[in-house]
């Protein structure tokens, strides 16, 4: 085993010809199968395949590039249930641009967030407000709703705003440390979500809990945004900018002095990296992917209400971080494929199958136990064991393994500051 | 090389639960190739129609939720016979959309997915049903909702979303109305609990109210999951009003009554059709006496026809109708009678889905076990009523003490 | 405008005092278990809730024997909260054994995660016992205690109104208030108190007096969960009703609470839990008529959490704390 795993290590040709026959069968499959999920998800792990290669980063990133292109969506349109893997595969990549943005909070710059989901919800309502005729009840005019071609430029617009909310909850870390920054964005997110579900007096600005319907398709020349198979690609398209930012910054500048201000706070301050500053951009630039994500969520659901912004949707972003791994782009991909995959695929196929086997008489599944509803079970098992057993996600990021050290000299430094008397 | 060995691992994890899940869409789709569950017709024809039926099997509103699963199945056993003589067997697919739009518009998806479904019946809530309906008018899955009652669904016009139940700007009002003319309230106090369905309620009754020449004293809104409303009812007492009004749900709907009779308020109290619910008793216990509730779903045990189907369904099931249960099996049959005759129409074959879809808006004078059906041009029932009932002891459910019908 | 306000204050203040009672008993156990390891112990509000849940269940099961008729409410109700409080008390211990001792030396981030997790899956177990049993899980019982005495409280000036108060109300806070003085006297006269203090200050200098530190943290989770269970009876109690999800928020004003009074500082947390409950009582009744219909009770949770953030901001240490500077 460990002689076949070195050989393959060193021999790119074979490396690419598995790849290639993996790829092959598991297209071929899922254009042939009506439907069948585990080729499918077969296929998409050709991807986690790809990553292990030893090839060179350009020539992942190009055979990356044309499995999603045109592989995947080639091979999923064989049968009828084209658009539903197409649904997955877009909410995967929503959910993921969400993660990274995360991660760069928590993952980069070491600071517990855990109300991100207010970014998404800014980002959604932004384009919701505007695209139906709800704006026409605060500007008078009638000029809403806007036309689909607005849509594009509302990607913008939607992360401008949600980096613009970024920088108001950034203001109280300034002041606030550790877990009770956690703390606040808990109750940051609970105070936006609240606000948007009560926003529809004095003034109807977000139409309160009755939420926004009929929200206007994207529109390109002419050409309607309806089916999750279009939305793919411009989810795909986003997905690769947000991606390639992320690796940039992170080997930036600032990248750098995020990794230092985790850390270790004062001695970072000390080197001269400006502390707020660095700190506000984090959270500015994480907003922004999620305000992106959030836009194209309404455009793409045509309806949204507060329900869909909760705590556990939070909770949900977190879990795809930490078990990915913090800190580390390709975990964070992995963490946020893996947790939509089981929480959209894997679960509610399984309960339909219990479903079917219980009405035929087969077993008795009592529906308190239906897996379906286990959501927080599994999510909070995921949190405790990975936080146990694996720290560092399912891939770690690569300069880890000093940070940790010194987190450690660190806490046992600062672990005597607050005391039980009166 | 552990990167390797976790690739390894995650890549059998991937399988491992990739085939419980292919066990799983192995009973939905397979279907194509006869599943073992339909299994007194499927061998023998082989053309499987599939209908599902969309609520919450989970969270709050489960009790609802499985009703409207359990009255669409029953209504698809008595159809059974009748659907094997045309050479197709029939087969529910039960979806859980939790109460979640987002849930409910991935699973539409699905259902949009899977060719072999002819119809969905669903949703309970109105916010769930709204989006996803955008959905089936992509596919033209044609709809039917036992209970969603917001005013948007079918105002929307979509060719895909019927109801069998009243609307809210005709279950509002004619609370209202009860209230102000036969009870002779003046002073109304309405609460409501700030989701789509409460408000949307609580509005139309509130404007309804003050058109009749009622006050309103005060119009609040609560958090649903809280426990503790003493707040809100501390205003109520203030303003002493002789009527209080709640849009929401029975667990909140509950809390307050009993709350409210423990601060001595005695103004009697009324809610919609969430309060139509067992739970409302266990929470309230001897408090819940003397409150109304409006309600789109008729007491089906009043009639002789509809005592013996709730006889038939808690022989089935082993537990009494909910509400909405006699409207599940209403809605699952206006489907199949569409679909069959969009089968005859069609020489026997089963036509495209836009055909059954406008059968079904076509559906006229069907005779159901809990309402007459006849859509109108937007999906609306024309015979839908609202019934008053009131809880007259501390046991669920209250009598039907007037109808109003449109 | 005023004049309304003055005319329901007796009731809101009553209210608030028991809403305020429970805040402040569960405000103990964050603080306690924050002064000790410095971490916010997520799954506290949780705790809050399994109490809350075994206390019923023991009820409905005394009911089920026919025993409630047999013995004094009262004694019943001791036996309810001392069973509740054994049980949340092992499962303390058992949380912080299993989900928090291998990470002590961990990162704050990585235990705060954690304790996330615990949250979660205790919301969920609860759920699924509750729905196999009762088919639902909003579980409901009844009050032992529920006759309501009205307070002439108008006697003292035509401007107020009358006010109700439960009997159970009462109850709370004598259970309360006994619960945060056996609390008081503990860790201030006892040798374990002593323990405790003395681990809070400084870990490693307490384990070098040959004072064993896990059990104290081991005692110090049995306590403030027991605390928390307890808590959570007396809540099922007065309301009735209760889910698998009335601990989160619960917890986390009951957090804002703690840290209102200076996390760590047993009195301030019981100060601050009064002071909460009363506001956000407050609030509730009168955002309505203060913004005029603008803002109504609907906006109190929003009040709750400025609370929390302003003090944050502003005054980190609490009302009661010391600043504490941090060491490099």
């Amino acid at each position: 085993m460990g002689k076949i795993k070195s050989a393959l290590l060193n021999n790119k040709i074979a490396q690419a010809g598995l790849l290639a026959v993996f790829v092959l069968v598991t297209a071929a499959a899922v254009y042939l199968m009506d439907k069948s999920v585990v080729a499918f998800l077969l296929l998409l792990g050709s991807l986690l395949l790809l990553y292990y290669t030893t090839f060179s980063n350009t020539v992942k990133w190009i055979v990356a590039g044309v499995l999603l292109i045109a592989v995947i969506p080639f091979a999923t349109s064989g049968g009828p249930s084209y658009d539903a893997y197409m649904e997955v595969a877009t909410q995967c990549g929503i959910y993921i641009a969400m993660a990274l943005g995360l991660n760069i909070v928590v993952g980069f710059a070491g600071l517990l967030d855990m109300g991100f989901v207010a970014f998404f919800a800014v980002g959604a309502y932004t384009y919701g407000i505007f695209a139906t005729g709800q704006a026409n009840n605060f500007i008078s005019g009638e000029l809403f709703p806007l036309s689909g071609g607005t849509f594009w430029i509302f990607i913008l617009i939607g992360g401008f705003m949600a980096g613009l909310f970024g920088i108001l909850l950034g203001l109280p870390v300034l002041r606030v440390k550790g877990d009770y920054l956690a703390i606040v964005t808990l109750g940051f997110g609970e105070i936006i979500r609240i606000i948007f579900n009560n926003l529809e007096k004095p003034v109807n600005i977000t139409n309160g809990a009755m939420g926004l319907s009929s929200i206007q398709p994207p529109n390109l020349f002419g050409f309607q945004f309806t089916f999750p198979h279009q939305f793919y690609f411009i989810v795909l398209a986003i997905l690769g900018i947000v991606i390639f930012a992320v690796r940039r910054l992170e080997h930036s500048r600032l990248g750098r002095s995020w990794k230092a201000v985790r850390e270790n706070e004062i001695a970072a301050q000390s080197m001269g990296i400006p502390l707020i500053r660095t700190k506000l951009t984090a959270f500015a630039i994480g907003a922004s992917f999620s305000g992106m994500m959030g836009v194209v969520f309404a455009a793409k659901q045509t309806f949204i209400d507060p329900t869909s912004f909760t705590l556990v949707e939070s909770t949900t972003i977190l879990v795809m971080v930490v078990l990915g791994g913090m800190g580390s782009v390709p975990g964070v991909i992995l963490g946020a494929s893996l947790v939509t995959i089981l929480h959209l695929q894997v679960l509610t196929e399984f309960t339909n199958w219990l479903n079917q086997l219980s009405m035929q008489g087969v077993i008795n599944v009592p529906t308190a136990l239906s897996p379906a509803k286990m959501q927080r079970l599994i999510f909070g098992l995921i949190l405790i064991l990975v936080a146990i057993f694996r720290p560092n996600g399912l891939i770690s990021a690569k300069n880890r393994k000093v940070s940790l050290d010194r987190a450690h000299e660190q806490h046992s430094a600062s672990s005597n500051a607050a005391s039980l008397n009166k | 090389m552990k990167g390797k060995g976790l690739a390894a691992l995650v890549l059998v994890l991937g399988l491992v639960a990739g085939c419980g899940n292919n066990g799983g869409s192995s009973s939905g789709p397979s279907s194509s190739s006869s599943s073992g569950g339909a299994s007194d017709s499927a061998s023998s024809s082989g053309k499987v129609i599939k209908i599902a039926t969309q609520s919450p099997l989970s969270g709050g509103s489960s009790i609802q939720g499985e009703a409207i699963k359990l009255g669409a199945q029953l209504s698809m056993e008595d159809h059974r016979e009748e659907f094997s003589k045309l050479g197709y067997s029939l087969e529910l697919v039960p979806y859980d959309d939790q109460g979640d739009p987002k849930k409910g518009v991935a699973n539409a998806e699905q259902i949009g997915a899977d060719q072999a479904i002819a119809g969905v019946i669903g949703h309970l809530n109105s916010g769930v049903s709204i989006p996803s309906s955008v959905v089936y008018e992509k596919y033209n899955i044609p709809m039917i909702s036992p209970a969603s009652t917001a005013t948007e669904f079918t105002d929307r016009k979509l060719k895909v979303a019927n109801r069998v139940v009243a609307r809210d700007d005709f279950q509002g009002p004619a609370g209202a109305e009860y209230a102000v003319k036969t009870l002779g309230a003046k002073n109304i106090f309405v609460i409501q609990d700030k989701t789509a369905y409460g408000q949307g309620l609580a509005e139309a009754f509130r404007d309804a109210a003050q058109k009749a020449g009622a006050t309103i004293a005060g119009y609040e809104g609560i958090t649903v999951g809280e426990k503790d409303f003493n707040g809100v009812l501390n205003i109520v007492q203030s303003k002493k009003p002789d009527f209080i009004f709640f849009g929401g749900m029975y667990a909140e709907a509950g809390l307050i009554v009993k709350q409210a009779r423990d601060k001595g308020i005695t103004a009697p109290f009324m809610g919609g059709d969430a309060l139509d619910s067992s739970g409302m008793v266990e929470i309230a216990a001897d408090d819940v006496v003397g409150t109304l509730y409006s309600s789109v779903a008729v007491d089906i045990t009043k009639s002789d026809s509809g005592k013996a189907w709730a006889d038939k369904y808690n022989q089935k099931y082993g537990k009494n109708p909910e509400g909405y249960s006699g409207y599940a099996y209403d809605s699952m049959s206006v489907m199949l009678a569409a679909i069959k005759k969009s089968i005859e129409d069609n020489g026997g074959k089963l036509p495209a889905r836009d055909k059954i879809r406008d059968a079904v808006r076509a559906t006229k004078d069907f005779e159901g076990v809990a309402t007459k059906v006849t859509f109108d041009e937007i999906g609306d029932n024309s015979y839908a009523k609202v019934f008053i009932y009131k809880f007259e002891s501390a046991s669920y459910p209250g009598n039907m003490i007037s109808e109003v019908s449109q | 405008m005023i004049s309304s306000i003055l005319q329901t204050l007796p009731q809101v203040l009553i209210d608030g005092l028991a809403l305020g009672a429970i805040y402040a008993v569960v405000a103990l156990g964050y603080t306690m278990v924050y002064g000790i390891l410095e971490l916010i112990n997520f799954a506290h509000g949780e705790i809050f809730m399994t109490g809350a849940f075994v206390g019923t269940s023991v009820l409905l099961l005394f009911q089920s024997f026919g025993w409630l008729g047999g013995m004094p409410a009262w004694i019943s109700y001791l036996l309810i909260i001392l069973i509740a409080m054994m049980f949340t008390g092992a499962l303390g211990v058992g949380i912080e054994r299993v989900a928090y001792r291998p990470l002590r030396k961990a990162p704050k981030l990585i235990s705060l995660i954690s304790a996330f997790g615990v949250s979660f899956v205790l919301q969920d177990v609860v759920r699924f016992i509750a729905e196999l049993k009762t088919g639902n899980y909003i579980v409901s019982s009844h009050s032992l205690f529920n006759q309501r005495i009205t307070l002439g409280t108008s006697s003292l000036g035509s401007i107020f109104g009358d006010a109700t108060i439960k009997s159970n109300t009462i109850i709370i806070l004598i259970v309360a208030l006994l619960l945060m003085v056996g609390l008081d006297l503990f860790v201030n006269r006892t040798r374990w108190g002593v323990a405790m203090r003395a681990v809070a200050q400084d870990r490693e200098t307490a384990s070098l007096m040959s004072i064993n530190v896990n059990k104290v943290i081991v005692l110090t989770f049995f306590i403030g969960s027991a605390l928390g269970g307890a808590t959570g009876v007396l809540f099922a109690q007065q309301y009735g009703t209760i889910d698998p999800y009335i601990g989160f928020i619960l917890g986390m004003k009951a957090f804002t609470a703690a840290v209102l009074g200076g996390i760590g500082n047993i009195r301030g947390a019981i100060f601050g839990g009064f002071v909460i409950g009363i506001l956000e009582m407050f609030a509730s009744s009168n955002l309505g008529i203060l913004t005029s219909g603008n803002f109504g009770a609907e906006y109190k949770d929003v009040f709750a959490f400025m609370i929390l953030i302003i003090v944050l901001i502003f005054k980190p240490e609490g009302l009661f704390g010391k600043a504490v500077k941090e060491k490099v």
